[in-house]
């Protein structure tokens, strides 16, 4: 199995215990990643509401690159951040539906000597694990079951919407499916896709640390003993406040916020820095074995 | 075919319909390019060709210019061609030697440039004036109309047009599929706007039906196929085996006591799951027929064969019958009114709002089974743990108006909503929460019921909730299901925490309903929905004539709306029953012997079996009567001797050639 990477900004930077994770974990399942040459921002999701042209060009150059690279058939193109995956998603849906702009980004290319026709497939890491690789497949390959682990999938809300390309908009179950066949218990927590505040933690703090206690303290309620997560910025938010939103709340919260990646490679009993797990703060071993 | 020897004298008429046609095209020009054509002896435009006036103008034409063919340019075939026809005729000539060219819906109403559409409409009457000269002289044909009429289906709509035809004095066959009629009227305790009960209004026609000399209901059955044409239909039944000799069954229940299960262990269909039932069992106390079935899938003696039968024993009628068959009935019927209904939306499908996931999350078609006096409760609304509600939600538009599942209003959910509302608000004195998108409530008394429910302190909070959830912000909302939705009119997120939250499901065409639209014949709506011939004008009837539509397989609708919507299909039945003969259309296929070289292509080819073969000429041969007109067997023969009257090669090549010798 062979995909194009697109890693974006933040698995290169706050982000990098996911990419340390996935690449150990894609090559342990024999999935052959290739980071696309030249890649550029994808211009995220604020760009977009300031200069559509622009934002749309940044994100589809991506998509020309992809294409141009793939010799045969669309360009399977993995994008493990949830907001690469949505624009890049969006920019796709955009350029079809508005054939004016698509005319123009298209002209932005050609000054570039690059050409978008649209055979390119956005992937999702949970999508190919469960549609391409298949459960048993994952399955075979666990070595140190996850027992004991009561995970809170969170999905956040840029995967599965506006397009629910590969799973439910509002219950999704692939990362459920995927940590239960690691050997993990996954708890019945239904904000699994309610917002994380995205950049608002650090725009109006008072209300993105209230979004992020609404999801910790519910989940700790539950009796999850680690969240997983499939994106950086929720990654962050969940993680990085924790002391702050106990003390605001009267409530110890201190709780794991690791990648579904991270949870995958010790199941496959990937080594603990290969997986990056000495990034995050709150450690899950301690959890764990508490 | 044409056998003219001398040249046709033609009449051409271009039609303004008002500015339907000539705020787009340029009728003067049109008229004016007509005159050139060959054979034209006359051509002319006016406001309306349809009108009296207008008809009168192709009359007079023909009487004093010597007329031998007519073409008028105006709308589609289906809206006036009959009317042109009967003006030929009533002119002296074969009303057949009429063409309609559609300058209408074909060209003014769908072409944005005047220029184009002007070009498009002298084409199309070059087209016509080729055509119709070739155009031979035909005679209808009349087959007699079987009186006898069919209806499939027997809840309220099926029950009421089985009635008006049998009160008429014809014979009624009424095939349900269900083991009792009623279908889903008979699940109501009380009906919207007048809080009438159900029941009451109901089983007195049910029992009518039961007892009704004229009518023979078959229960437990379905249509197996259907052949034959308007007049003259020819229905198989299935009879299903339900193991009980209906002539027999008294409905006394003594079978079910005695049954070896002392208690029900079965989801019980009727009550939507909500209570347990016996292998043996009737739906519902006024099932009609009044007869028992037996559940196979339950009952021990098919599961294992090793029951003792009490059953059996028990029925002193010896109505019982472990060996019953299925059995295919074959009648012959001269319409059908369907009246199929709908089925309630999946409400599992919005998973947001946890049906199936949290169990006091109802559908409202649940609910009605607990409101019903006769329902697993005994009327009683209660949560699963039996305990009382304090606080209720009432969610509309669950599978309605919605772009992820229907977009249209299901337009029975805010009437019913508010009359569960009603009767959940006087039965457990609850706090009830509408969340609504807009109320719509037109209709006799309706808007007054939803005023009266105002008044009962029922909540309303305008906006499409969001989700229902457990999980809880506040102590109040610990323990409870929240409702959480935008107040649209104050413009704030609410959380609502209730105990029981009632899902207003939409209508859905039935899962099977397009098997059934292919069995008999008829069209659905992208949405599944049988397809009326006419939104407005024919509202009843579909395009395959002789079978009427009654009742929510057409749209969804209310009680009232549908047994209207029976009367009038029952209504169209007789009237096509009562005129005792229908007109055969002439455009039936021929073989032109000398050239068939019986290979029977097309003896297979024929939807209508209409086609058979004479072995003796070594020729197919051609049954005018079931022939349809389709046309298949002209396309299939290989040496081209399959034609069609109306449609022959040279006709069709010349209306071509019409079109091309203008472009």
């Amino acid at each position: 199995m062979h995909y194009l990477y697109y890693p974006g900004c933040s698995l290169k930077s706050t982000g990098r215990a996911y990419e340390e994770s996935l690449l150990a974990v894609v090559s342990a399942l024999g999935i052959n990643l290739k980071e696309l040459e030249d890649w550029n921002c994808c211009g995220a999701t604020s760009y977009m509401s300031i200069d559509e042209k622009k934002a749309f060009a940044l994100a589809a150059r991506n998509l020309a690159l992809a294409e141009e690279s793939s010799t045969d058939g669309p360009a399977q193109l993995m994008a493990p951040c949830a907001a690469c995956y949505l624009v890049l998603n969006k920019a796709q849906h955009v350029l079809d539906d508005t054939p004016e702009l698509k005319a123009q980004v298209l002209d932005a290319l050609r000054a570039a000597q690059l050409d978008y026709t649209g055979r390119v497939q956005v992937r999702h890491p949970l999508d190919i694990f469960v549609n391409d690789l298949g459960l048993e497949a994952v399955k075979a390959a666990v070595k140190k079951p996850l027992q004991g682990m009561k995970v809170a999938c969170y999905y956040g809300c840029q995967i599965v919407r506006p397009y629910a390309t590969f799973d439910d908009q509002y219950t999704p179950m692939t990362m459920d499916r995927i940590l239960q066949a690691m050997g993990a218990e996954v708890i019945d927590w239904p904000l699994k896709t309610r917002c994380c505040g995205g950049s608002l933690t650090g725009t109006i703090e008072e209300v993105g640390l209230r979004l992020n206690y609404i999801l910790l303290h519910e989940a700790k309620r539950r009796g999850a003993n680690v969240i997983a997560t499939a994106c950086p910025l929720c990654q962050f938010n969940l993680e990085c406040y924790q002391d702050k939103i106990s003390e605001q709340n009267n409530e110890r919260i201190e709780l794991p916020v690791a990648y579904f990646t991270q949870l995958m490679g010790l199941a496959l009993g990937i080594s603990e820095t290969k997986l990056g797990m000495q990034r995050l703060f709150v450690p899950v071993k301690t959890a764990v074995n508490a | 075919m044409s056998t003219q020897s001398e040249a046709p004298r033609i009449g051409v008429y271009i039609c303004h319909c008002g500015i339907n046609i000539a705020g787009k095209v340029d009728v003067a020009g049109v008229a004016e390019f007509a005159k050139a054509l060959p054979n034209v002896v006359v051509s002319r435009e006016y406001k309306f060709m349809c009108s009296d006036p207008g008809q009168e103008l192709i009359q007079q034409d023909i009487r004093e210019l010597g007329l031998t063919r007519i073409v008028v340019a105006s709308c589609s075939p289906l809206m006036h061609e009959a009317t042109f026809r009967r003006a030929t005729a009533a002119g002296g000539l074969n009303p057949f030697f009429f063409q309609m060219a559609n300058i209408r819906e074909q060209v003014s109403w769908v072409l944005l440039n005047d220029a184009a559409a002007t070009e498009k409409a002298k084409a199309l009457v070059a087209a016509a004036v080729r055509r119709v000269a070739l155009n031979e002289s035909l005679e209808k044909s009349f087959v007699p109309v079987n009186p006898d009429v069919m209806v499939v289906g027997g809840g309220i709509a099926g029950i009421h047009a089985a009635l008006t035809l049998a009160n008429a004095g014809k014979k009624v066959f009424l095939v349900e599929r269900e083991p009792t009629i009623g279908g889903h009227m008979a699940l109501f305790d009380k009906t919207f706007p007048t809080l009438d009960c159900a029941a009451c209004i109901l089983t007195p026609k049910m029992s009518l039906v039961r007892s009704h000399e004229n009518i023979t209901m078959w229960t437990y059955s379905e249509v197996a196929s259907v052949d034959g044409y308007v007049g003259n239909f020819t229905v198989k039944v299935k009879r299903k085996p339900r193991y009980v000799k209906e002539e027999l069954c008294v409905g006394c229940n003594q079978c079910v006591e005695a049954c070896v299960f002392k208690e029900g262990k079965f989801s019980d269909e009727f009550n939507q799951g909500l209570s347990k039932r016996k292998p043996v069992y009737m739906s519902f106390p006024q099932a009609t027929p009044s007869v028992v079935q037996i559940d196979p899938t339950a009952c021990l003696h098919f599961r294992t064969g090793k029951c003792k039968q009490a059953c059996k024993a028990a029925c002193e009628r010896g109505a019982i019958d472990f060996d019953q068959q299925e059995e295919i009935k074959e009648v012959k019927v001269g319409a059908i009114v369907l009246a199929t209904g709908f089925k309630p939306f999946d409400a599992g499908r919005v998973a947001q709002y946890g049906y199936g996931k949290f169990e006091n999350v109802y559908t409202s078609v649940e609910v009605e089974r607990l409101v019903n006096a006769s329902g697993p409760t005994g009327g009683e609304i209660h949560l699963r743990d039996g305990s009382a509600p304090k606080a209720v939600g009432i969610i509309h538009c669950v599978g309605s108006r919605d772009d992820k599942t229907n977009k249209y209003c299901s337009r029975v959910c805010c009437m019913y909503s508010l009359k569960l509302a009603h009767l959940v608000k006087e039965r457990t004195g609850a706090e009830v929460y509408n969340f609504y998108i807009d109320m719509r409530t037109p209709g006799k008394g309706y808007e007054e019921f939803y005023d009266k429910l105002l008044k009962e302190d029922v909540h309303f909070i305008r906006g499409r909730a969001a989700e229902v959830t457990d999980w809880p912000m506040t102590k109040s909302e610990e323990g409870k299901l929240t409702i959480r939705a935008e107040d649209t009119l104050i413009g704030v997120v609410r959380r609502i925490p209730v105990d029981m939250v009632i899902l207003s499901v939409g209508l859905e065409p039935r899962a099977d309903a397009d098997d059934v639209r292919r069995l008999f014949n008829i069209s659905c709506s992208h949405e599944g929905w049988f397809l009326e011939r006419h939104p407005k004008l024919a509202p009843v009837n579909t395009f395959t004539d002789g079978i009427f539509l009654a009742g929510a397989c057409q749209g969804p609708k209310d009680i009232p709306d549908t047994v209207a919507q029976a009367g009038a299909a029952a209504a169209e039945a007789l009237a096509l029953i009562d005129r005792g003969h229908v007109e055969l259309e002439p455009n039936t296929a021929f073989i032109e012997e000398e050239k068939c070289s019986g290979c029977k292509t097309c003896v297979n080819m024929c939807p209508y079996s209409a086609i058979s073969f004479d072995a003796e000429k070594f020729t197919a041969v051609v049954n005018e009567a079931l022939c349809k007109g389709c046309g298949t067997c002209v396309a299939a023969c290989p040496s081209g001797s399959a034609q069609q009257h109306l449609f022959t090669d040279e006709q069709i090549f010349d209306e071509i050639e019409g079109v091309l010798s203008y472009v």
